[in-house]
């Protein structure tokens, strides 16, 4: 039997084949072209057109970069180096990067310049803002070092908030950061924000002192301190009486036509009374006789480019981040006046464009205002920016609260928490955990959002490119380089915040899913 | 012996206004409300005080005096010798129309990029991805400004369209697309109907009300106001009515019927009162708020509302043989037809025919006229809130468990209907609500208009009125009112949409 099975094979193999490659079609790159990018025949038109579109856009876009002139001073200089060929004119940001940056009018330190640098003052003053003694590291570092400086260090400042793994400690440069930064970028005596400062740490004291009673009392101490050393509390009460005699007068009580304010009576009989308060100014006035320590001091319309946008940003922010969490407790509060409020508040803020709000802040705030009070155009935009932010972070915190179980609220309850207490030890913690992703959204937007303050008249980044960037004689036409330039400093930063929040949102998923 | 005795019923005592539960909320909304009133008062003396320094009284009667400016893209009649009042009903009927382009377009954008990043082909989903986070992360003023300065800078002249070998050529022969602006063919009508005007009366009563000094309006107007406002409470609180006692009539009425019975009580008020007025006051020639109404445009809405209604009773006698005899008849031509034959029909007996631009003069003439601010604003928008809406489309299509997908390929439905009958209306209930917060978004986004020049209400009202008028908080006051009013009604239509669609649950 075995011979006839011999004979009916021709062959046997008794070694095993090497597995051989997979055919070209099924293997490496073709096989990754095949299944990405043309699955079935919708997909390969769609991948046609796509590769179309590339191909388009870099045919004009590479060109255009590669070409592109970066040291000449005029449009029309740039166009000769060109000589007829596609190419971006880049030199306008290379000329034009300190107004930019910081603004039109905001002052180089010259001394400071002058003396890393060796070049003399005289030579680093130079007329039509041609700079020809100093390179731009030199003018960046050197001559722009409060600016600069204030913006390494808020990363420094914001590194301990942002990762938790740092230690706890470096919450203290968090703390200092917003004077320190006040006092690089304004300028003026050190002894304001170094007093400002001490006075809320003193006011901090007390409410420690006091929070472990009640946190209420706490809070009132703290308000109760930080008055008593930064304002004037007798000239307030003055003030309040006055207010209170203006208000009978105004519903015709009592009408004394020509009787003095009581505040300008105060001063004229009892002027050492006036006199003791604020102890803050006092204690400026007594360091500054020492030893006085003071930068050139900046006034806030010198302040523009993408700093006062960044200024912009961080301020609103951080001040509407309390504001914001406040009117979330507020609205979710059982108390129906101040539910109301906020409700109203909320939605108002809601309904209507910031643009409007910034016409407020330009136009109208000032009607709000006491009449001797006559803010910055920049404060009053602060304020205006402020509250149209935390009515957006009002609500992304609402929807935390809401978010969390019942049986959390009903836990701080048992455990005979008070209100204040269960808010601050239970629920927020908890709360904001959940809604960071939606601050850090509202985060973005108003940082996008402050370039809206270009339409009021104020030169921060895009309103520099529009009024005196683009209004010159020598750059009149650059739109592409210049608002590319200021897209893409846009970009890095937002595009920078979105991916830290989705790493958050990552690492803070503690659920099982 | 302990016995349990009831506790004495204690008498109020002051320290329980702060130590006892139940009447320190009462003692806290006290203080708020002191503290209300007193930050409200003092803005109040404020504004007194330096209104009286700057010797101004808040007075709307600016909005009758001549606005004395041009604006260059107007949908109604105006011109400068016309009211500041008609200048911001330009503005507002600008706003509109922008805001509802740019709704339409982000959408089209929104879900094209939304589920194209989705897909498995890797070159598509990558240039979506690039398209949101390339538009999510730079600012909208930036893209409005740079369409902008395409449309001003990188297109031609009309003059170079002239000439026998012109530098630049129509589209298709018939758009023309200049740093004027675009210019299309638009529908003419040869033997239409004649438009009727319609004029409002104007409120000149001089009685006058003024509420402590500062608002110096006519009664007549706070008259109507109030009947509006008063009309529209009562829908409000009659639709509370209706639902909380579940009056059973009213449910089984037809929707529109019963959207009809909510309008008639909101607005029944508010013409009365206007109708007595019209009386009174209908001979005098009346400005601001004239417009004409198209019967041409009438006539065609009626005749494709009447249409698209027998298309859909078409549908429902297929459902029901369908269910009686297990067959769908074939009839979709049918339901294309009786939507689009008399629509045809029409065009054709108002004599039809597209008017197209041609050069005349230095300029185009004919057709219709659409500013480069106006797509600046426009596809800027778009397209900037078309990549949010496209990570709102890809959230709500992801948040649709796969199970849902094979459960249905399962029950033997084929993948066009799995995504019709299963996913699409699982998914939209995630998608719509921040879809409309998106709609509501570029609403408000378009008052950026002011930057490129389009005259939205912003541009006229909180623009160049303000600017010209000096009368600062009254404008940004109706500025705001405006927008409020918007934003409001498009959140109480997304409040009762969310309703409808809601999971029916225990």
């Amino acid at each position: 039997m075995s011979d006839t099975h011999a004979q009916s094979v021709a062959f046997v193999r008794n070694t095993e084949i090497p597995p051989s490659l997979p055919p070209d079609t099924e293997g490496g790159v073709i096989k990754w072209v095949r299944e990405n990018l043309f699955p079935n025949v919708l997909s390969g038109i769609l991948t046609i057109v796509a590769l179309y579109f590339i191909i388009r856009l870099s045919i004009f876009v590479v060109p255009w970069i590669w070409n592109g002139v970066w040291g000449a001073d005029s449009l029309t200089n740039c166009r000769e180096v060109l000589g007829g060929k596609t190419g971006a004119c880049f030199s306008v940001i290379t000329d034009r990067w300190h107004q930019l940056l910081f603004g039109a009018a905001y002052p180089r330190d010259l001394f400071f310049l002058s003396t890393m640098t060796g070049v003399p003052v005289a030579d680093l003053v130079t007329p039509g803002g041609v700079r020809e003694n100093t390179n731009f590291f030199q003018e960046f570092f050197f001559g722009y070092w409060r600016p600069v400086l204030a913006f390494v260090l808020l990363f420094v400042a914001i590194a301990p908030v942002l990762f938790s793994e740092l230690p706890r400690k470096m919450l203290i440069t968090t703390a200092i950061y917003p004077f320190a930064a006040f006092w690089l970028v304004w300028g003026g005596s050190l002894w304001v924000p170094v007093t400002i400062l001490a006075s809320l740490a003193i006011a901090y004291f007390a409410y420690s002192f006091v929070v472990n009673r009640s946190f209420f009392l706490g809070a009132l101490s703290f308000l109760a301190v930080l008055i008593l050393l930064l304002f004037d509390p007798i000239a307030m009460l003055i003030n309040a009486a006055e207010f209170g005699r203006n208000s009978l007068a105004f519903l015709g009580w009592q009408r004394a036509e020509n009787a003095l304010p009581w505040v300008t009576v105060m001063e004229q009989n009892y002027p050492w009374l006036m006199n003791i308060f604020p102890l803050n100014a006092h204690v400026v006035e007594g360091l500054s006789t020492i030893s006085s320590v003071s930068l050139a001091s900046v006034p806030s319309r010198e302040l523009g480019g993408f700093m006062l946008n960044m200024i912009l940003g961080t301020v609103c922010v951080s001040l509407s981040l309390p504001l914001g969490i406040l009117l979330a407790l507020g609205r979710q509060s059982n108390l129906p006046l101040i539910k109301w409020v906020c409700v109203i508040f909320i939605e108002f803020i809601r309904g209507v464009p910031l643009i409007t709000l910034l016409f407020v802040a330009n136009v109208v705030l000032a009607y709000f205002l006491p009449p001797e009070s006559n803010p910055d155009l920049i404060i009053r935009v602060m304020i205006m920016i402020t509250l149209f932010a935390s009515a957006y972070i009002a609500e992304v915190v609402r929807g935390g609260l809401a978010a969390l179980p019942r049986g959390q609220y009903e836990a701080a309850d048992s455990l005979g928490l008070e209100y204040a207490q269960a808010m601050r030890l239970i629920i927020l913690p908890q709360a904001l955990k959940i809604s960071i992703p939606g601050i850090v959204n509202v985060a973005v937007g108003l940082f996008k959002d402050t370039t809206l303050v270009s339409i009021i008249s104020m030169f921060d980044l895009v309103g520099l490119i529009r009024g005196p960037i683009l209004a010159s004689t020598d750059w009149n036409g650059v739109y592409w380089e210049l608002f590319g330039f200021a897209a893409l400093l846009f970009f890095v930063i937002c595009y920078a915040i979105s991916q830290y929040s989705q790493w958050l949102e990552r690492k803070l998923q503690t659920g099982h899913r | 012996m302990t016995t349990l005795t009831d506790p004495q019923p204690e008498s109020f005592r002051l320290s329980m206004l702060i130590n006892d539960t139940r009447y320190r909320a009462y003692t806290f909304q006290f203080i708020a409300l002191l503290a209300i009133i007193f930050c409200i008062s003092l803005l109040g003396r404020n504004l007194v005080t330096n209104l009286e320094q700057r010797g101004l009284t808040l007075s709307f009667d600016f909005l009758g005096n001549p606005a004395g400016y041009d604006i260059n893209q107007r949908p109604l009649e105006y011109s400068n010798n016309d009211s500041h009042l008609r200048a911001s009903l330009i503005g507002i009927i600008n706003t509109l129309i922008v805001a509802a382009l740019g709704c339409v377009t982000a959408t089209i954008f929104g879900v094209f990029a939304g589920v194209l990043r989705l897909s498995n082909n890797w070159l598509v989903a990558k240039l979506m991805a690039v398209y949101v986070e390339a538009f999510r992360n730079v600012p909208v003023l930036i893209w409005i400004l740079i369409i902008f300065f395409i449309m001003i800078a990188a297109t031609p002249p009309p003059s170079a369209f002239r000439g026998d070998d012109p530098s630049a050529s129509m589209l298709f022969d018939a758009i023309a697309i200049t740093n004027r602006g675009v210019y299309i063919p638009w529908v003419q009508f040869s033997n239409g109907f004649e438009s009727i005007p319609i004029i409002p009366p104007v409120f000149d009563d001089p009685t006058r009300f003024s509420f402590f000094g500062l608002f110096n309006i006519n009664v007549t107007v706070w008259l109507v106001l109030f009947a509006l406002g008063g009309g529209i409470y009562a829908a409000i609180q009659a639709g509370k009515y209706i639902k909380a006692n579940n009056v059973e009539v009213f449910a089984l009425l037809p929707a529109f019927v019963r959207l009809l019975v909510y309008a008639i009580i909101a607005f029944t008020p508010f013409v009365i009162v206007y109708s007595l007025f019209l009386n009174v006051n209908g001979s005098q020639p009346a400005t601001s708020l004239r417009f004409s109404l198209s019967l041409n445009l009438i006539v065609i809405l009626l005749v494709l509302l009447l249409g698209l209604y027998v298309s859909r009773l078409i549908r429902d006698w297929a459902d029901k043989t369908q269910e009686q005899t297990g067959e769908r008849p074939t009839v979709w031509y049918w339901r294309l037809g009786v939507v689009f034959v008399p629509l045809i029909l029409i065009f054709y007996l108002l004599g039809a025919y597209l008017d197209y631009p041609a050069l005349r003069g230095f300029n185009f003439a004919g057709g219709l006229t659409i500013r480069g601010s106006l797509i600046a604003l426009w596809f800027a928008l778009a397209i900037y809130t078309g990549a949010f809406i496209a990570e709102n489309v890809r959230a709500g299509i992801q948040a649709i468990s796969k199970g849902q997908t094979e459960a249905a390929a399962s029950l033997g439905l084929r993948p066009g209907r799995i995504m019709n009958l299963v996913i699409l209306p699982q998914a939209l209930r995630v998608i719509i609500p921040p879809l409309i917060s998106q709609y509501l978004n570029l609403t408000k986004n378009s008052s950026l208009a002011i930057a490129v020049g389009y005259m939205d209400v912003t541009g006229t009202l909180g623009g160049i009125t303000q600017n010209q008028t000096g009368r600062a908080i009254e404008s940004v006051l109706l500025l705001m009112i405006f927008y409020l009013t918007i934003s409001l009604s498009i959140s109480l239509f997304m409040n009762i949409y969310n309703n409808s669609v809601k999971l029916k649950e225990r």
